[in-house]
Formats: C-alpha cells, sequence, structure tokens
C-alpha cells in the first residue's frame, strides 16, 4: 500500500544470546494510531526501540516511508528526526532550560533559525499549558510537566511518526490523564501516525485503530481495535485483558 | 647582632622574592592545570568509545602517571629524556609539562567516571531527536558529566599545588626554592629565620588549597542535596 509508513518484515532481536522477538511482521498506515499490548517483558519496548534504531536487530528489514532502512548508525541518525520517541523515564536534559531542551533538535540537528525555532516553541508549551515554564529547568517541573515537555520536544522536530513507550507508567495517578490527553489531541487534531505502548486500557481503547498483541516476543494478533476490546481472537488475549481489569 | 627571627622575611627583597616564588609555583600549577584540564576532556571522551586499542592505550598512559612517582616523572624529563632525545627546555617549562601530562592523566579518568555515569536513558533521549555523537557529547553528556566531575577536579587541583613543592628538585625557582636560599644566606644572623620563613610558605599554601578543598566539599554537598531533593 502506498500510504503505509512503516513496514516490518520478519524482524528477529536477539540479547547475546537471548531471543528477544520472533519474526515481526507489521505494518502501519499514515494517520493509523496502533496500541502494542502485552505483559511485562514481551518486548514491546525492545520492539518500538527497534524502530528508531536504538537496538539493533539481527535479521529482517524495517521499510520507512518506502526506503528500506540500511542501518548504520548515520542513516538512523537522519531517520530519528522524523520519529519522535517518549520513553517511560522523563528524560528531559537537566542541563538545559526548558526551552532549550525543545530547541537542541531544530537548532542543532536541523540548523532552523532559533528566532522561528523558538516562536514555535512557545506555541508548542502553550498547547500543553506549560508556556509560563519556558525558563525553568526541569528539576522545578512535577513528573507529568517533565513528560509534557517530552512530547514537545519531541514535536518540534515536525516527526511523521511518533513511538510513545508507557509514557504514563511512572507519573502519580492525577498526572497521567493530562498526558494521555496530548496524545489524543495529537492523534484526533493532528492525524499524527503512532505507535502507543500503554497499559491504560481505557485509553488504549479510546485511540487505538488497531492493536498488536505481543507475548514472549511474538505477536499473537493484530486485531482491529473495537473488535480486540469486544471479543480479541487468542484466548491469551482474552486473559490479558481480564487480568487488566479495567 | 641580635635578631629576632621573623625580621628575616622583611629584609631587603626578601619578602617580594617569596612572593615572586609563590607566583612561579602559582603560574606552573595554574597553566599545568588548564592543559591537563582540556587533554583530560579529550582523553576522557575517548576512554568512552568502543575502539578496544584506543583504550589500551590510554589506559596505560593513566597508569603510568598514576604510578611513577611525581619526583621520578621530573627527573626523568628533566634530566634523562633531554640528554637522550636531544631537547631542552628550561626547568619550568619542563615542570609544566610534566604536571600537565599528570593532570591529564588523572582528569581522563574523571572525565571518563562522570560521563559513564551520566544515566543511560539521557544519552538514549539525545539520539531520540537526532544528535550525532559529537552533539550529543558536546550538548548533553560532557555538560552534565561537569557538574559531576567539579568536586573531584578541584580535589586534583589541590594535589597539585601541594606537589609543587617538588620543584626545587629541578632547580625551579619557586616559593620553596627561594625560601631555602632565604634561610642559608640569613643563617648566623637569623638563626630561628627557617622557622619564619617555613612557616610563611605554609601559610601561602594553606591560603590557596584551603578555599578550594572548602569550595570541593560545598560543592558535593549542594550536588547531593539536589539529586536527593
Ligand atoms: N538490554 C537488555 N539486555 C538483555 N535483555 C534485555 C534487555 N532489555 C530487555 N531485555 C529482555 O528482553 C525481554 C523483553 O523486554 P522489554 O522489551 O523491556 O519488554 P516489555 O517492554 O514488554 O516489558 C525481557 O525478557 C527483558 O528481560
Ligand atoms: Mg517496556
Amino acid at each position: 500500500m502506498a500510504d503505509q509508513i512503516l513496514q516490518v518484515e520478519h524482524l528477529e532481536k536477539y540479547y547475546q544470546k537471548r531471543h528477544v522477538l520472533y519474526d515481526i511482521n507489521f505494518s502501519v498506515a499514515k494517520g493509523e494510531v496502533v496500541t502494542l499490548l502485552g505483559p511485562s517483558g514481551s518486548g514491546k519496548s525492545t520492539l518500538i526501540r527497534c524502530l528508531n534504531g536504538l537496538e539493533p536487530y539481527q535479521k529482517g528489514t524495517i521499510t520507512f516511508e518506502g526506503q528500506q532502512v540500511d542501518p548504520t548508525e548515520k542513516n538512523w541518525q537522519q531517520i530519528r528526526q522524523k520519529i519522535g520517541m517518549v520513553f517511560q523515564s522523563y528524560d528531559l536534559f537537566p542541563n538545559l532550560t526548558v526551552i532549550d531542551n525543545i530547541m537542541l533538535g531544530p537548532t542543532k540537528v536541523q540548523k532552523q533559525s532559533a528566532d522561528a525555532t523558538r516562536a514555535e516553541a512557545i506555541q508548542l508549551l502553550q498547547r500543553v499549558g506549560l508556556e509560563d515554564y519556558a525558563d525553568a529547568y526541569p528539576r522545578m517541573l512535577s513528573g507529568g510537566q517533565k513528560q509534557r515537555i517530552a512530547i514537545v520536544r519531541a514535536l518540534a522536530l515536525h516527526p511523521d511518526f511518533m513511538l510513545f513507550d508507557e509514557v504514563t507508567a511512572s507519573l502519580d495517578p492525577e498526572m497521567v490523564r493530562g498526558v494521555l490527553n496530548i496524545i489524543k489531541d495529537l492523534a484526533e487534531t493532528d492525524n499524527m501516525t503512532m505507535i502507543v505502548v500503554t497499559h491504560e486500557m481505557n485509553f488504549a481503547q479510546e485511540i487505538a485503530d488497531r492493536v498488536l498483541f505481543l507475548e514472549n516476543g511474538k505477536i499473537l494478533e493484530q486485531t482491529p481495535s473495537k473488535q480486540f476490546f469486544a471479543k480479541p481472537q487468542t484466548d491469551r488475549a482474552q486473559e490479558f485483558l481480564d487480568s487488566m481489569d479495567f | 647582632m641580635d635578631h629576632s627571627g621573623i625580621s628575616v622575611l622583611f629584609e631587603g627583597t626578601n619578602f617580594t622574592r617569596l612572593l615572586g616564588g609563590l607566583w612561579v609555583t602559582v603560574k606552573i600549577a595554574g597553566i599545568a592545570l588548564i592543559l591537563g584540564l582540556i587533554l583530560g576532556i579529550v582523553l576522557g571522551v575517548l576512554r568512552t568509545f568502543r575502539n578496544r586499542l584506543l583504550r589500551l592505550i590510554l589506559r596505560l598512559y593513566l597508569e603510568f602517571f598514576r604510578i611513577v612517582p611525581t619526583v621520578v616523572l621530573l627527573f626523568l624529563f628533566y634530566y634523562i629524556l633531554p640528554k637522550q632525545l636531544n631537547f631542552n627546555l628550561p626547568a619550568d617549562q619542563i615542570a609544566t609539562l610534566v604536571f600537565a601530562l599528570w593532570v591529564g592523566a588523572e582528569m581522563s579518568d574523571i572525565v571518563r567516571g562522570a560521563l559513564i555515569s551520566v544515566p543511560k536513558h539521557q544519552r538514549e533521549s539525545g539520539l531520540a531527536i537526532g544528535l550525532n555523537r559529537h552533539q550529543l557529547y558536546r550538548y548533553v553528556l560532557i555538560p552534565q558529566a561537569i557538574t559531576l566531575e567539579i568536586p573531584a577536579t578541584i580535589n586534583l587541583a589541590t594535589r597539585v599545588i601541594k606537589t609543587t613543592s617538588l620543584l626545587m628538585l629541578i632547580s625551579v625557582m619557586d616559593v620553596i626554592n627561594i625560601g631555602q636560599q632565604i634561610i642559608e644566606a640569613n643563617n648566623h644572623t637569623h638563626p630561628t629565620g627557617v622557622f619564619w620563613v617555613y612557616g610563611l610558605i605554609f601559610l601561602f599554601y594553606f591560603l590557596i588549597d584551603y578555599p578550594l578543598s572548602w569550595w570541593a566539599k560545598r560543592l558535593e554537598k549542594r550536588r547531593l542535596e539536589r539529586t536527593n531533593g
């Protein structure tokens, strides 16, 4: 399909001798929201880290925007500008102010002008309700605020594709909704293509177009979201949903 | 003639000579620290790269300067190497060179330690926004490593300043060497001069080193408070 942004074919991943991903095949269409669900240790983080080259893989291919990725560090460095990633641990750079965290990528990597970048960074901060914190250092912020800024930092590079790895898992419960709403707004307003790993089943149900269910390094099923949450195809996925009691 | 010992310090040009010696000491330590710091940052960064051979060579360099006593290094560079390799530098430049190489070695270990203790997530977040290796070190890892390494660096500086007391062994006219000359010249007239001259030198060293180690302690305390709070 022409509108596919990402295709993964026969991907296999080992940590030294240990086989952690088995024959992974899936694709993501432009504008699609895929949630990656599965028990802890099933390989969700490993898989999405492979997708922007933070983890090497041993077999298979990744095709991004129609180009098969030749997995050298230099190529990945180019591709990462198109793929935003936000992690569970909110890792703003503590040595930089909020605005400098956001501007680092656009100005240094993409060589954009500082003025234009700053104006846009402020706009993005307004969008997440944190424009008053532009000159604050990350240590002065709450976890939820840091995570919202980490999302802004990724968006400032104008990515075509976003990866979210359990971005609310380390947050206080009252902070979670604010962060999830931003992701949801991104999906709905911007039509952003994304893969979301989450333990928030209600949220997954709200935003997902499709669910990939991963267990022990294998994709057990890929099911449209409505159908998955009503009645998944595999018993394992049903057990997983039951265990999440939401 | 009966002089009280302390007057030896202020007779003739003695006091200005001692200050001049102190300046030589401070200059050698200061230049060596600056050069060594730059060298140490470069070597410390290189020691975090994957290349095995490079890491081994730099490791040997560190161990050499760490194991061989500074006196021996000074003799080696002042008496032995010039004859073998046929180069000649004045004693104070030799001393600066030896101290800079020593600081560079120690600094490389401090920098490497600080760099590898920057959390892995920081490196990955940097890569995720498309930074290349050079940019990652420059904007993310090195600035964070520097805040971790400042106390250790200041402690190294105090050690370097203390160790400059060895400079007289290769006849640099540092504060101790000049003090020694003054003592010898005034031995008959001021038998207790040795006490006053060394007393003053002690005070000089204390006035330089004590604030430094106080500063290092304070920075370390602040850093711990910050990471815990
Ligand atoms: N850096 C690593 N080295 C070795 N094994 C790892 C590493 N990271 C993850 N693993 C292992 O790979 C498997 C998948 O882990 P992960 O991708 O983190 O799963 P998930 O994100 O679904 O919890 C787990 O068994 C985990 O222990
Ligand atoms: Mg994970």
